[in-house]
């Protein structure tokens, strides 16, 4: 690996994380490097699997972005994705990895801006925590 | 169906504390329906043994497999050739489907990764209460279809006890008082008179656990 | 006369009976069971021996109860089925009754996370129906349970058990005091009254059901010694209610333990003049010494000596 730019694994939802990602690349919004995006049709459709096979496969920050909380497009999927997000986060304190890698942000289809500053912000935060633990 | 619980994670590192390479193997019957032993929950379970091992700088190779039922020899012995390949067998299955794995391949150890709870019902989504404990003499037909048995701390057979207040067990508020529930059922159906007679002693010792391990054999189907 | 106990010889006379409450210490020092004892003597007929009460640990009440025999007094021996199968139960009534007990109470037993054991596996191989099922077939019919062995010698005892006005489901305590009459019970003491209107409501559907006539029916009481006492038993203790009056009463009052035994020696003394009540359990706990003042302010006093 040329830089340390940290990994970060972000699932998008279709109605809006993976627009609000589009637009922030469609406006040439600065995006760290070691961002990787996997769409899905709905928060919801992220598992503890997912979020543990990212972790397990070398992420050293997990994203959610999905809808705002009333706003899910199917109901409750984000809130779905942020109840099995507590769990993981259970079972990665009982095996000594650092809670905050993995996280929940709430936007709008049309929040490029917030999107960028969200993986912006996360990219900062992961460089302090360092690399994860388990690489 | 029985229910379980995974046993922490720390309780289970500590199992596998000698082994490099392991199979973990779950169960889709009963463990899948509670959430803990499925083909997910193995998933789950592999990857957080894996990142955990690989902190602690201490590798741990993990296969994974779900059987169809655990408690069933032919569906255990499509284990047999991962078994061979592994030092350790994690299993979380049921007690039962631990057990059936560590009979069949008796060379090998077989790690129980759930504690098995009771025997229950499916509430509401992720709730899962107690409702039989297998006493061997069913009585269900004299209280409503409400179990005094599993459903009551202290299997009273002939009404509650002092403490049933409001409804509630004299333990927990949160816990319905049992004979409560059985007597507003029976009321509801009209068999009311049922909470006047005298219900004897359970042969506790004859018919239930307390006998020993209880078998039942069905000489038509044996093959 | 089923076992000639001064307790059954007072009820069967139509004497209105007195017992206390003595709780055995937590270990084996005799001195605390004397110390208790004397407080009670002269002041009651008979008195009752917790047995593990609330699960904590306790000497036996049959050792206990035994002690007081060989002081003079008679005990009312409490046997909870928590802790103990059908084959404790009568080996243990066996020894009772050899013991020279003779009178004994049949309890279903608070349950063991209350106490200080809270990893004890619960028996419960008998419920407190089953038991004084159990306790009257070895009585009356001289065998135990079962009806295989006979009983090598003869049982005699006073059978007792619990009642309790206030738990739920209202409507079926009679019917469940119908049915311990059924299974045997000679004498009932009811838990302690702090209710009296719903007591009375319950003595009312007791006699409505005749069954005032088909046991002897001891009320019980228990003086409070404060009101943070009233409103701790009406939180944790399981089957008590306190009505929210007499919790004032006792906050109001400048000399709260003063009052309290002014209230209960008032619930006695309206317990005398109730039908189909037989005598009063007064439980004075933790405040023993405080029997001679409740009883002889009560009018309770002499206590009568029958043959």
């Amino acid at each position: 690996m040329e830089s340390s730019s940290p990994r970060i694994v972000a699932f998008c939802c279709d109605r809006s994380g993976y627009v609000a990602a589009d637009m922030a690349g469609q406006l040439g919004m600065a995006l760290p490097v070691g961002l990787e995006i996997i769409r899905v049709p709905c928060a919801g459709r992220i598992d503890a699997l997912h979020m543990l096979q990212a972790l397990e496969n070398g992420a050293d920050g997990v994203l959610i972005v999905a809808c705002h909380e009333e706003n899910c497009q199917s109901l409750t999927g984000n809130l779905r994705a942020k109840a099995r997000m507590g769990y993981v986060h259970g079972i990665m304190e009982k095996i000594g990895l650092e809670k905050e890698r993995l996280e929940i942000c709430n936007l709008a289809s049309n929040d490029g801006a917030k999107f960028a500053e969200t993986v912006r912000k996360k990219s900062e935060d992961l460089e302090r925590l360092g690399p994860s633990p388990i690489k | 169906m029985i229910k379980v619980e995974q046993k922490p994670v720390d309780e289970i590192l500590d199992f596998l504390e000698p082994y490099n390479k392991i199979l973990l193997v779950g169960c889709n019957a009963c463990v899948a329906v509670c959430h803990a032993g499925g083909e997910k929950e193995v998933g789950i379970l592999a990857a957080a043994l894996r990142m955990a091992r690989k902190k602690l700088g201490h590798k741990l190779e993990i296969l994974e497999d779900c059987s169809t039922r655990q408690c069933e020899p032919e569906f255990v012995e499509e284990l047999r050739e991962k078994v061979k390949s592994v030092e350790a067998v994690l299993s979380i299955a049921c007690g039962v489907g631990v057990q059936t794995v560590a009979g069949r391949f008796s060379d090998i150890a077989v790690y129980p990764g759930v504690n098995t709870q009771f025997m229950g019902e499916t509430t509401e989504l992720g709730v899962w209460v107690e409702r039989c404990q297998a006493c061997g003499n069913c009585v269900l037909h004299l209280t409503g279809g409400i179990c005094p048995v599993a459903r009551c701390a202290k299997q009273l057979l002939n009404g509650p006890c002092g403490g049933s207040q409001e409804g509630s067990c004299e333990i927990d508020k949160e816990i319905p008082c049992a004979w409560q529930q059985i007597h507003d059922r029976l009321k509801a159906i009209g068999q009311l008179d049922r909470m006047a007679q005298f219900i004897p002693a359970k042969k506790w010792g004859r018919e239930s656990r307390d006998r020993g391990p209880r078998t039942i054999v069905r000489e038509d189907l044996k093959p | 006369m089923k076992s000639g106990s001064n307790l059954e010889k007072i009820l069967e006379k139509g004497l209105f009976a007195v017992t206390g409450e003595l709780g055995p210490p937590k270990g084996n020092d005799i001195s605390v069971v004397e110390k208790k004892a004397e407080f009670l003597r002269g002041y009651v007929d008979a008195v009752n021996i917790t047995d593990n009460q609330t699960a904590i640990v306790r000497m036996s009440s049959i050792a206990a109860s035994s002690l007081l025999i060989q002081r003079d007094l008679e005990p009312v021996m409490q046997m909870v089925t928590r802790d103990r199968n059908r084959i404790a139960i009568q080996s243990d009534i066996f020894g009772a009754t050899a013991l020279g007990i003779r009178n004994m109470l049949c309890l279903t037993g608070d349950h063991q996370s209350f106490g200080n054991q809270i990893d004890s596996k619960n028996v419960h191989d008998l419920d407190s129906i089953q038991l004084i099922d159990c306790v009257r077939t070895m009585r009356d019919e001289g065998t135990i349970l079962g009806g295989e062995e006979e009983v090598e010698g003869q049982l005699r005892i006073f059978i007792g058990a619990a009642a309790n006005p206030f738990g739920d489901p209202f409507e079926f305590r009679v019917i469940r005091l119908a049915k311990k009459i059924h299974a045997g019970v000679d004498f009932i003491q009811t838990q302690c009254i702090y209710d009296m209107n719903r007591f009375k409501e319950w003595m009312q559907m007791v006699r409505d059901q005749g069954l005032h006539e088909k046991v002897h029916i001891m009320a019980g009481v228990t003086p409070l010694k404060s009101a943070g006492m009233a409103r701790y038993m009406n939180k944790n203790v399981s089957g008590i209610t306190i009505p929210g009056e007499l919790i004032d009463r006792m906050a109001k009052a400048p000399k709260p333990a003063e009052e309290g035994i002014k209230i209960c020696v008032e619930q006695i003394e309206e317990l005398k003049e109730m039908e189909g009540i037989h005598g009063v359990h007064i439980m004075a706990i933790e405040w023993e010494h405080k029997m001679g003042q409740i009883t002889e302010e009560a009018g309770l006093l002499p206590r009568p000596t029958v043959s």
